[in-house]
Protein backbone atom coordinates (compact mmCIF):
# COMPACT_ATOMS: atom_id res chain seq x y z
CA UNK A 1 0.00 0.00 0.00
CA UNK A 2 1.16 3.70 -0.53
CA UNK A 3 0.62 6.85 1.18
CA UNK A 4 0.36 10.11 -1.30
CA UNK A 5 0.78 13.06 0.89
CA UNK A 6 0.56 16.06 -1.76
CA UNK A 7 1.23 19.50 0.33
CA UNK A 8 -0.49 22.64 -1.67
CA UNK A 9 -2.09 25.75 -2.18
CA UNK A 10 -5.30 26.92 -0.01
CA UNK A 11 -6.95 27.78 -3.33
CA UNK A 12 -6.53 24.48 -4.66
CA UNK A 13 -8.08 22.55 -1.90
CA UNK A 14 -11.90 22.03 -3.74
CA UNK A 15 -10.06 21.37 -7.13
CA UNK A 16 -8.06 18.76 -5.71
CA UNK A 17 -10.54 16.94 -3.72
CA UNK A 18 -12.40 16.76 -6.84
CA UNK A 19 -10.21 15.53 -9.27
CA UNK A 20 -9.34 12.88 -6.70
CA UNK A 21 -13.03 11.98 -6.16
CA UNK A 22 -13.48 12.30 -10.15
CA UNK A 23 -10.79 8.86 -10.15
CA UNK A 24 -12.39 7.29 -7.69
CA UNK A 25 -10.53 7.52 -4.90
CA UNK A 26 -12.34 7.34 -1.53
CA UNK A 27 -10.80 8.06 1.77
CA UNK A 28 -8.94 11.11 1.94
CA UNK A 29 -7.39 13.24 5.42
CA UNK A 30 -7.62 17.34 4.46
CA UNK A 31 -5.27 19.10 7.30
CA UNK A 32 -4.81 23.03 7.64
CA UNK A 33 -0.84 23.43 7.48
CA UNK A 34 1.55 25.96 7.90
CA UNK A 35 4.87 25.39 5.83
CA UNK A 36 7.70 27.14 3.86
CA UNK A 37 9.80 25.91 0.99
CA UNK A 38 13.06 27.37 -0.85
CA UNK A 39 12.06 30.77 -0.93
CA UNK A 40 10.92 31.13 2.62
CA UNK A 41 8.08 33.18 2.73
CA UNK A 42 7.09 36.44 1.60
CA UNK A 43 7.41 39.87 2.73
CA UNK A 44 4.09 41.36 4.49
CA UNK A 45 3.64 44.99 5.23
CA UNK A 46 1.69 46.48 8.61
CA UNK A 47 0.35 49.84 8.72
CA UNK A 48 3.93 50.81 6.61
CA UNK A 49 6.47 48.26 8.69
CA UNK A 50 7.53 45.56 6.90
CA UNK A 51 8.22 41.85 8.14
CA UNK A 52 9.36 38.71 6.71
CA UNK A 53 6.69 35.84 6.93
CA UNK A 54 8.28 32.38 6.94
CA UNK A 55 5.56 30.22 7.31
CA UNK A 56 2.65 30.06 5.03
CA UNK A 57 -0.59 28.29 4.89
CA UNK A 58 -0.77 25.79 3.06
CA UNK A 59 -3.14 22.71 2.87
CA UNK A 60 -2.47 19.07 3.30
CA UNK A 61 -4.20 15.78 1.78
CA UNK A 62 -2.94 12.12 2.65
CA UNK A 63 -4.43 9.78 0.64
CA UNK A 64 -3.76 5.68 1.13
CA UNK A 65 -4.16 3.52 -2.37
CA UNK A 66 -3.36 -0.01 -2.70
CA UNK A 67 -1.19 -0.35 -5.62
CA UNK A 68 1.90 1.60 -6.71
CA UNK A 69 -0.07 2.09 -9.98
CA UNK A 70 -2.74 4.06 -7.92
CA UNK A 71 -0.59 6.16 -6.39
CA UNK A 72 0.56 6.88 -10.16
CA UNK A 73 -3.00 8.15 -10.80
CA UNK A 74 -3.53 10.27 -7.62
CA UNK A 75 -0.11 11.82 -8.38
CA UNK A 76 -0.92 12.70 -12.24
CA UNK A 77 -4.36 14.07 -11.21
CA UNK A 78 -3.36 16.57 -8.28
CA UNK A 79 -0.17 17.39 -10.24
CA UNK A 80 -3.22 18.50 -12.77
CA UNK A 81 -5.58 20.26 -11.01
CA UNK A 82 -3.20 22.48 -8.54
CA UNK A 83 -0.29 23.50 -10.80
CA UNK A 84 -0.17 26.94 -11.84
CA UNK A 85 3.27 27.48 -12.62
CA UNK A 86 3.96 29.77 -9.49
CA UNK A 87 6.41 29.25 -6.84
CA UNK A 88 4.33 27.82 -3.77
CA UNK A 89 2.46 25.48 -5.88
CA UNK A 90 3.60 22.56 -3.29
CA UNK A 91 5.32 19.04 -3.13
CA UNK A 92 3.93 15.38 -3.13
CA UNK A 93 5.81 12.72 -1.21
CA UNK A 94 4.83 9.16 -1.24
CA UNK A 95 5.37 6.47 1.09
CA UNK A 96 5.22 3.23 1.62
CA UNK A 97 2.95 1.53 4.28
CA UNK A 98 2.95 -1.77 5.80
CA UNK A 99 0.00 -2.32 8.07
CA UNK A 100 -3.99 -0.80 7.86
CA UNK A 101 -6.90 -1.02 9.58
CA UNK A 102 -10.48 -0.55 9.34
CA UNK A 103 -11.37 0.12 12.87
CA UNK A 104 -15.31 -0.48 12.20
CA UNK A 105 -14.62 -4.00 11.30
CA UNK A 106 -10.84 -4.94 12.31
CA UNK A 107 -10.34 -5.75 8.38
CA UNK A 108 -6.25 -5.10 7.57
CA UNK A 109 -4.53 -4.65 4.83
CA UNK A 110 -5.56 -3.71 0.96
CA UNK A 111 -9.29 -4.90 2.43
CA UNK A 112 -8.99 -1.98 4.67
CA UNK A 113 -8.74 0.82 2.09
CA UNK A 114 -11.11 -0.88 -0.04
CA UNK A 115 -15.19 0.13 0.00
CA UNK A 116 -16.22 -2.15 3.50
CA UNK A 117 -18.78 -4.28 4.28
CA UNK A 118 -22.43 -2.33 4.39
CA UNK A 119 -23.38 -1.28 7.94
CA UNK A 120 -26.16 -3.46 9.90
CA UNK A 121 -29.22 -1.83 10.31
CA UNK A 122 -29.46 -3.11 14.14
CA UNK A 123 -28.34 0.24 15.89
CA UNK A 124 -30.82 2.14 14.11
CA UNK B 1 -31.13 71.47 36.00
CA UNK B 2 -31.86 71.54 31.95
CA UNK B 3 -33.53 68.38 31.14
CA UNK B 4 -32.08 68.26 27.70
CA UNK B 5 -28.77 68.97 28.47
CA UNK B 6 -28.14 66.58 31.17
CA UNK B 7 -30.11 63.82 29.22
CA UNK B 8 -27.68 64.40 26.91
CA UNK B 9 -24.65 64.31 28.85
CA UNK B 10 -25.78 61.31 30.53
CA UNK B 11 -25.87 59.45 27.51
CA UNK B 12 -22.69 60.90 25.83
CA UNK B 13 -20.84 59.33 29.48
CA UNK B 14 -22.32 56.17 28.35
CA UNK B 15 -20.63 56.81 24.89
CA UNK B 16 -17.63 57.07 26.29
CA UNK B 17 -17.60 54.35 28.62
CA UNK B 18 -17.88 51.91 25.09
CA UNK B 19 -14.85 52.96 24.37
CA UNK B 20 -13.00 51.32 26.87
CA UNK B 21 -13.92 48.02 25.25
CA UNK B 22 -14.02 49.01 22.02
CA UNK B 23 -10.08 50.37 22.18
CA UNK B 24 -9.77 47.06 24.22
CA UNK B 25 -10.66 44.95 20.99
CA UNK B 26 -8.90 47.14 18.37
CA UNK B 27 -5.70 46.31 20.77
CA UNK B 28 -6.88 43.07 21.19
CA UNK B 29 -6.80 42.10 17.43
CA UNK B 30 -3.39 44.01 16.51
CA UNK B 31 -1.73 41.55 19.15
CA UNK B 32 -0.57 38.26 19.04
CA UNK B 33 -3.16 35.74 19.42
CA UNK B 34 -1.11 34.27 22.66
CA UNK B 35 -1.86 37.54 24.11
CA UNK B 36 -5.50 38.43 23.14
CA UNK B 37 -7.28 38.16 26.35
CA UNK B 38 -4.50 39.70 28.54
CA UNK B 39 -4.74 42.64 26.03
CA UNK B 40 -8.18 43.13 26.50
CA UNK B 41 -8.02 42.44 29.81
CA UNK B 42 -5.60 45.70 30.18
CA UNK B 43 -8.22 47.32 29.44
CA UNK B 44 -11.08 45.89 30.83
CA UNK B 45 -9.65 46.33 34.02
CA UNK B 46 -9.34 49.74 34.10
CA UNK B 47 -13.26 49.72 33.95
CA UNK B 48 -13.42 48.45 37.69
CA UNK B 49 -10.03 50.38 38.95
CA UNK B 50 -11.28 53.77 36.73
CA UNK B 51 -14.56 54.22 38.34
CA UNK B 52 -14.11 52.92 41.56
CA UNK B 53 -10.89 55.23 42.12
CA UNK B 54 -12.83 57.95 40.24
CA UNK B 55 -15.48 57.87 42.79
CA UNK B 56 -13.63 57.33 45.82
CA UNK B 57 -10.84 60.24 45.41
CA UNK B 58 -10.36 61.15 41.34
CA UNK B 59 -13.27 63.78 41.14
CA UNK B 60 -12.38 65.49 44.16
CA UNK B 61 -8.89 65.65 42.87
CA UNK B 62 -10.11 66.71 39.39
CA UNK B 63 -12.35 69.11 39.99
CA UNK B 64 -12.42 70.24 43.45
CA UNK B 65 -11.28 73.35 45.17
CA UNK B 66 -7.80 74.30 43.21
CA UNK B 67 -4.82 74.45 45.36
CA UNK B 68 -1.60 75.62 43.66
CA UNK B 69 -2.87 75.29 39.95
CA UNK B 70 -2.26 72.01 40.34
CA UNK B 71 -4.89 69.59 41.77
CA UNK B 72 -7.53 69.93 43.54
CA UNK B 73 -8.51 69.04 47.29
CA UNK B 74 -10.59 66.06 49.03
CA UNK B 75 -14.15 67.64 49.62
CA UNK B 76 -15.99 65.21 47.82
CA UNK B 77 -14.21 61.74 48.86
CA UNK B 78 -16.48 59.30 48.62
CA UNK B 79 -18.29 61.45 46.61
CA UNK B 80 -19.78 63.35 49.55
CA UNK B 81 -21.81 66.05 48.78
CA UNK B 82 -21.81 66.07 44.56
CA UNK B 83 -25.29 65.58 44.93
CA UNK B 84 -25.88 68.36 46.77
CA UNK B 85 -23.05 70.88 45.42
CA UNK B 86 -23.66 73.66 43.08
CA UNK B 87 -21.74 72.53 39.26
CA UNK B 88 -19.59 75.70 38.01
CA UNK B 89 -18.52 73.37 35.48
CA UNK B 90 -21.53 72.86 33.67
CA UNK B 91 -24.28 74.93 35.24
CA UNK B 92 -27.28 73.42 33.84
CA UNK B 93 -26.71 69.66 34.99
CA UNK B 94 -26.27 68.51 37.74
CA UNK B 95 -22.78 67.93 39.12
CA UNK B 96 -23.15 63.99 39.57
CA UNK B 97 -24.19 64.04 35.68
CA UNK B 98 -20.45 65.92 34.89
CA UNK B 99 -18.68 63.65 37.43
CA UNK B 100 -20.09 60.49 35.50
CA UNK B 101 -18.95 61.83 32.36
CA UNK B 102 -15.39 62.90 33.72
CA UNK B 103 -15.46 59.87 35.35
CA UNK B 104 -15.35 57.67 31.95
CA UNK B 105 -12.60 59.56 30.81
CA UNK B 106 -10.33 58.69 33.68
CA UNK B 107 -11.42 55.29 32.33
CA UNK B 108 -10.06 55.44 29.33
CA UNK B 109 -7.07 57.25 29.66
CA UNK B 110 -4.90 54.41 31.72
CA UNK B 111 -6.36 51.51 29.16
CA UNK B 112 -4.86 53.66 26.04
CA UNK B 113 -1.03 52.66 27.86
CA UNK B 114 -1.76 49.21 27.97
CA UNK B 115 -0.81 49.19 24.18
CA UNK B 116 2.51 50.47 24.07
CA UNK B 117 3.55 47.22 26.58
CA UNK B 118 1.23 44.50 25.42
CA UNK B 119 2.98 41.20 25.67
CA UNK B 120 5.36 41.48 28.30
CA UNK B 121 4.11 43.11 31.42
CA UNK B 122 3.29 41.65 34.19
CA UNK B 123 -0.59 41.97 35.29
CA UNK B 124 0.06 42.74 38.79
CA UNK B 125 2.47 45.35 37.99
CA UNK B 126 0.38 47.14 35.67
CA UNK B 127 -2.63 47.12 37.95
CA UNK B 128 -0.71 48.76 40.40
CA UNK B 129 0.94 50.86 38.05
CA UNK B 130 -2.26 52.10 36.59
CA UNK B 131 -3.88 53.10 40.29
CA UNK B 132 -0.77 55.01 40.70
CA UNK B 133 -0.41 56.60 37.46
CA UNK B 134 -4.23 57.61 38.26
CA UNK B 135 -3.39 59.71 40.74
CA UNK B 136 0.07 60.89 40.17
CA UNK B 137 -0.26 61.90 36.07
CA UNK B 138 -4.57 61.71 35.40
CA UNK B 139 -5.92 63.44 38.06
CA UNK B 140 -2.93 66.64 38.27
CA UNK B 141 -3.52 67.15 34.34
CA UNK B 142 -7.18 66.60 34.42
CA UNK B 143 -7.05 69.13 37.22
CA UNK B 144 -5.01 71.78 35.41
CA UNK B 145 -6.56 71.46 31.97
CA UNK B 146 -10.23 71.30 33.16
CA UNK B 147 -10.84 71.63 36.60
CA UNK B 148 -9.33 75.23 36.39
CA UNK B 149 -5.70 74.33 36.86
CA UNK B 150 -2.49 76.18 35.75
CA UNK B 151 -3.01 75.06 32.25
CA UNK B 152 -5.95 76.50 31.84
CA UNK B 153 -5.03 79.85 33.16
CA UNK B 154 -2.29 80.23 30.53
CA UNK B 155 -5.27 79.90 28.21
CA UNK B 156 -4.41 76.64 26.24
CA UNK B 157 -7.11 74.79 25.37
CA UNK B 158 -8.75 71.14 25.81
CA UNK B 159 -12.20 70.62 24.45
CA UNK B 160 -12.54 66.90 24.73
CA UNK B 161 -8.83 65.36 26.05
CA UNK B 162 -6.20 65.55 23.28
CA UNK B 163 -4.09 66.92 26.63
CA UNK B 164 -5.37 65.57 29.53
CA UNK B 165 -6.05 61.89 27.85
CA UNK B 166 -3.79 61.29 24.65
CA UNK B 167 -0.87 62.84 25.11
CA UNK B 168 -0.21 61.77 28.76
CA UNK B 169 -1.17 58.08 27.99
CA UNK B 170 0.65 58.08 24.59
CA UNK B 171 3.52 59.58 26.49
CA UNK B 172 3.34 57.52 29.67
CA UNK B 173 2.98 54.61 26.80
CA UNK B 174 6.59 55.33 25.04
CA UNK B 175 8.51 55.87 29.05
CA UNK B 176 7.11 52.95 30.02
CA UNK B 177 7.53 50.86 26.81
CA UNK B 178 11.35 51.86 27.06
CA UNK B 179 11.60 50.57 30.76
CA UNK B 180 10.38 47.30 29.94
CA UNK B 181 12.31 46.76 26.95
CA UNK B 182 11.47 45.15 24.12
CA UNK B 183 9.49 41.60 23.25
CA UNK B 184 11.78 38.66 22.80
CA UNK B 185 12.33 38.17 19.09
CA UNK B 186 11.48 41.77 18.09
CA UNK B 187 13.74 42.15 15.41
CA UNK B 188 12.07 38.89 13.59
CA UNK B 189 8.68 39.20 14.18
CA UNK B 190 7.35 42.51 15.42
CA UNK B 191 3.85 42.34 13.94
CA UNK B 192 1.19 39.86 14.48
CA UNK B 193 -2.22 41.52 14.10
CA UNK B 194 -3.64 37.97 14.39
CA UNK B 195 -7.84 39.04 14.17
CA UNK B 196 -8.20 41.59 11.68
CA UNK B 197 -12.32 41.58 11.72
CA UNK B 198 -11.38 42.48 15.92
CA UNK B 199 -9.71 45.48 15.08
CA UNK B 200 -12.31 46.56 13.00
CA UNK B 201 -14.67 46.06 15.61
CA UNK B 202 -12.38 47.53 18.07
CA UNK B 203 -12.43 50.92 15.56
CA UNK B 204 -16.46 50.52 15.19
CA UNK B 205 -16.97 50.84 18.71
CA UNK B 206 -14.22 53.49 19.43
CA UNK B 207 -15.56 55.98 16.42
CA UNK B 208 -19.40 55.57 18.08
CA UNK B 209 -18.23 56.44 21.52
CA UNK B 210 -15.89 59.17 20.06
CA UNK B 211 -18.86 61.14 18.97
CA UNK B 212 -19.91 61.35 22.61
CA UNK B 213 -16.62 61.79 24.10
CA UNK B 214 -16.24 65.40 21.82
CA UNK B 215 -19.62 66.29 21.83
CA UNK B 216 -20.49 65.74 25.08
CA UNK B 217 -17.45 67.78 26.02
CA UNK B 218 -19.97 70.80 25.44
CA UNK B 219 -21.32 69.76 28.70
CA UNK B 220 -24.61 70.78 26.93
CA UNK B 221 -27.30 69.76 24.04
CA UNK B 222 -26.06 73.12 22.13
CA UNK B 223 -24.67 74.40 18.93
CA UNK B 224 -21.16 73.55 20.07
CA UNK B 225 -22.19 70.15 20.69
CA UNK B 226 -23.31 69.75 17.22
CA UNK B 227 -20.20 71.28 15.73
CA UNK B 228 -18.00 68.96 18.08
CA UNK B 229 -19.86 66.20 15.96
CA UNK B 230 -19.09 67.53 13.11
CA UNK B 231 -15.73 68.11 12.98
CA UNK B 232 -14.86 64.63 14.67
CA UNK B 233 -17.19 63.10 11.96
CA UNK B 234 -15.09 64.94 9.39
CA UNK B 235 -12.33 64.38 10.66
CA UNK B 236 -12.35 60.68 11.22
CA UNK B 237 -13.73 60.55 7.55
CA UNK B 238 -10.03 62.74 6.44
CA UNK B 239 -7.99 60.49 8.40
CA UNK B 240 -9.26 57.07 7.29
CA UNK B 241 -8.97 57.93 3.21
CA UNK B 242 -5.65 59.79 4.12
CA UNK B 243 -4.44 56.44 5.75
CA UNK B 244 -6.06 53.94 2.79
CA UNK B 245 -3.98 56.51 0.12
CA UNK B 246 -0.65 56.17 2.05
CA UNK B 247 -1.49 52.05 2.12
CA UNK B 248 -1.97 52.62 -1.26
CA UNK B 249 1.49 54.18 -1.98
CA UNK B 250 3.52 52.06 0.31
CA UNK B 251 2.66 48.77 -0.25
CA UNK B 252 0.19 48.69 -3.06
CA UNK B 253 -3.43 47.57 -1.62
CA UNK B 254 -5.19 49.67 1.25
CA UNK B 255 -5.67 46.93 4.20
CA UNK B 256 -8.97 47.02 6.92
CA UNK B 257 -6.15 47.51 9.42
CA UNK B 258 -4.43 50.55 8.11
CA UNK B 259 -8.64 52.12 7.69
CA UNK B 260 -9.28 51.24 11.38
CA UNK B 261 -6.07 52.83 12.58
CA UNK B 262 -6.68 56.32 10.45
CA UNK B 263 -9.99 56.36 11.81
CA UNK B 264 -8.60 56.22 15.29
CA UNK B 265 -5.80 58.75 14.67
CA UNK B 266 -8.41 61.52 13.11
CA UNK B 267 -10.17 60.99 16.29
CA UNK B 268 -7.17 61.62 18.74
CA UNK B 269 -6.48 64.90 16.63
CA UNK B 270 -9.51 66.64 16.24
CA UNK B 271 -10.37 65.55 20.09
CA UNK B 272 -8.63 68.75 21.53
CA UNK B 273 -10.04 71.24 18.69
CA UNK B 274 -13.18 69.33 17.97
CA UNK B 275 -14.87 72.31 19.89
CA UNK B 276 -13.04 75.00 18.59
CA UNK B 277 -12.03 74.71 15.24
CA UNK B 278 -14.07 75.50 12.11
CA UNK B 279 -15.08 72.27 10.04
CA UNK B 280 -12.79 72.57 6.97
CA UNK B 281 -10.46 72.95 9.49
CA UNK B 282 -10.99 69.24 10.30
CA UNK B 283 -10.41 68.00 6.89
CA UNK B 284 -6.77 69.74 7.14
CA UNK B 285 -6.62 68.02 10.57
CA UNK B 286 -7.68 64.76 9.94
CA UNK B 287 -5.92 64.38 6.93
CA UNK B 288 -2.70 65.54 8.11
CA UNK B 289 -2.79 63.06 11.34
CA UNK B 290 -2.57 60.29 9.48
CA UNK B 291 0.21 60.47 7.64
CA UNK B 292 2.21 62.48 10.25
CA UNK B 293 1.44 59.33 12.41
CA UNK B 294 2.37 56.70 9.36
CA UNK B 295 5.75 58.37 9.38
CA UNK B 296 6.11 58.19 13.42
CA UNK B 297 4.84 54.45 13.39
CA UNK B 298 6.63 53.14 10.42
CA UNK B 299 9.82 55.03 10.24
CA UNK B 300 10.65 56.90 13.53
CA UNK B 301 9.60 53.67 15.87
CA UNK B 302 12.42 51.65 13.35
CA UNK B 303 14.66 54.09 13.63
CA UNK B 304 14.57 54.26 17.57
CA UNK B 305 13.69 51.10 17.76
CA UNK B 306 11.42 51.36 20.74
CA UNK B 307 8.96 48.27 20.89
CA UNK B 308 5.73 50.11 21.36
CA UNK B 309 3.83 47.15 20.03
CA UNK B 310 0.56 48.20 19.71
CA UNK B 311 1.54 52.04 18.83
CA UNK B 312 -0.04 53.71 21.86
CA UNK B 313 2.67 56.84 21.48
CA UNK B 314 2.49 56.37 17.76
CA UNK B 315 -1.01 56.80 17.15
CA UNK B 316 -2.44 58.35 20.61
CA UNK B 317 0.66 60.84 21.91
CA UNK B 318 2.06 61.87 18.11
CA UNK B 319 -1.77 62.53 17.28
CA UNK B 320 -2.74 64.13 20.60
CA UNK B 321 0.28 66.18 20.78
CA UNK B 322 -0.28 67.25 15.51
CA UNK B 323 -3.48 67.65 17.30
CA UNK B 324 -3.34 70.23 19.73
CA UNK B 325 -0.93 71.90 17.89
CA UNK B 326 -3.13 72.16 15.13
CA UNK B 327 -5.89 73.62 17.77
CA UNK B 328 -3.74 76.51 18.39
CA UNK B 329 -3.39 77.16 14.08
CA UNK B 330 -7.35 76.73 14.00
CA UNK B 331 -8.83 77.76 16.74
CA UNK B 332 -11.55 80.49 16.13
CA UNK B 333 -13.66 82.79 18.50
CA UNK B 334 -16.23 82.59 15.62
CA UNK B 335 -16.30 78.93 16.64
CA UNK B 336 -16.21 78.99 20.29
CA UNK B 337 -16.50 82.45 21.89
CA UNK B 338 -15.17 80.95 24.88
CA UNK B 339 -11.56 81.20 23.87
CA UNK B 340 -8.93 83.46 24.79
CA UNK B 341 -7.34 84.07 21.23
CA UNK B 342 -7.99 82.86 17.79
CA UNK B 343 -5.53 80.08 16.77
CA UNK B 344 -2.13 81.17 14.20
CA UNK B 345 -4.30 80.55 10.78
CA UNK B 346 -6.91 83.81 12.31
CA UNK B 347 -3.99 85.93 12.93
CA UNK B 348 -2.75 85.79 16.67
CA UNK B 349 0.17 83.85 17.59
CA UNK B 350 -0.36 83.56 21.85
CA UNK B 351 -2.87 80.82 21.40
CA UNK B 352 0.17 78.63 19.42
CA UNK B 353 2.33 79.62 21.98
CA UNK B 354 0.36 78.37 24.93
CA UNK B 355 -0.72 75.37 22.98
CA UNK B 356 3.06 74.48 23.01
CA UNK B 357 3.75 75.42 26.29
CA UNK B 358 0.34 73.05 27.68
CA UNK B 359 1.75 70.35 25.52
CA UNK B 360 5.39 70.43 26.79
CA UNK B 361 4.37 70.55 30.31
CA UNK B 362 2.21 67.72 30.22
CA UNK B 363 5.30 65.30 27.93
CA UNK B 364 7.23 66.39 31.03
CA UNK B 365 4.55 65.42 33.71
CA UNK B 366 3.97 62.02 31.69
CA UNK B 367 7.25 61.62 31.94
CA UNK B 368 8.01 62.20 35.31
CA UNK B 369 5.50 60.92 36.54
CA UNK B 370 5.66 57.37 34.60
CA UNK B 371 8.96 56.67 35.76
CA UNK B 372 8.38 57.54 39.80
CA UNK B 373 4.76 55.17 39.13
CA UNK B 374 7.36 52.33 37.62
CA UNK B 375 10.04 52.55 39.75
CA UNK B 376 7.38 52.35 43.03
CA UNK B 377 6.03 49.89 41.16
CA UNK B 378 9.05 47.80 40.75
CA UNK B 379 9.59 47.80 44.67
CA UNK B 380 6.52 45.22 45.10
CA UNK B 381 6.86 43.00 41.70
CA UNK B 382 9.10 43.29 38.88
CA UNK B 383 7.30 44.98 35.77
CA UNK B 384 7.85 42.24 33.16
CA UNK B 385 6.75 38.96 32.80
CA UNK B 386 9.60 36.11 32.81
CA UNK B 387 10.63 35.02 29.92
CA UNK B 388 8.86 31.37 29.61
CA UNK B 389 5.66 33.53 30.58
CA UNK B 390 6.41 35.41 27.84
CA UNK B 391 6.83 32.90 25.32
CA UNK B 392 3.98 31.23 26.57
CA UNK B 393 1.34 33.69 25.97
CA UNK B 394 0.46 36.18 28.77
CA UNK B 395 -3.35 34.43 28.46
CA UNK B 396 -2.09 31.01 30.03
CA UNK B 397 0.92 33.03 32.47
CA UNK B 398 -1.20 36.04 33.79
CA UNK B 399 -4.69 34.67 33.25
CA UNK B 400 -4.48 30.99 32.93
CA UNK B 401 -7.12 31.48 29.94
CA UNK B 402 -7.17 30.30 26.60
CA UNK B 403 -8.52 32.44 24.07
CA UNK B 404 -9.96 30.17 21.32
CA UNK B 405 -10.06 26.68 21.13
CA UNK B 406 -7.38 25.24 18.87
CA UNK B 407 -7.76 25.97 15.00
CA UNK B 408 -9.31 22.16 14.34
CA UNK B 409 -11.82 22.23 17.11
CA UNK B 410 -10.29 20.45 19.85
CA UNK B 411 -11.18 22.19 23.03
CA UNK B 412 -8.90 22.15 25.32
Amino acid sequence: MFKVEAIVREEALEDVKQALFDIEVRGITVSQVMGCGTQMGYMHYVRGSASTMTMLPKVKFEVVVSTAEWADKCIKAICGTSRSGRVGDGKIFCYEIDRAVRIRTGEEGVAAIQPGPPETDEDE
Amino acid sequence: MNAADTGFITICAALVLIMTPGLAFFYGGLGRRKNVANNIMTSFFCIGVGIAMWCIVGFSLSFGADHGGVIGGFEYLFMNGVETAEDTFAPTIPLLAFAMFQMMFAVITPALIAGSIAGRMRFKALFFFVVLWSLVVYYPVAHMVWGGGFLAQIGSIDFAGGNVVHISSGVSALVLCKMLGRREGYESVSYRVHNVPLVAIGAALLLFGWFGFNAGSALAANELAVHAFATTAIAAAAAELSWMLLDVFTCGKPTLVGASTGIVIGLVAITPGCGYVPLGAAFIIGFSASIVCFFAVSVIKKKFGYDDALDAFGCHGIGGIWGGILTGVFASQGVNPAIRWNGLAFGDWHLFVAQLAAIVITIVIAIVGTIVCAKLVGLICPLRVSERDERVGLDISQHGERAYPSFNGLDD
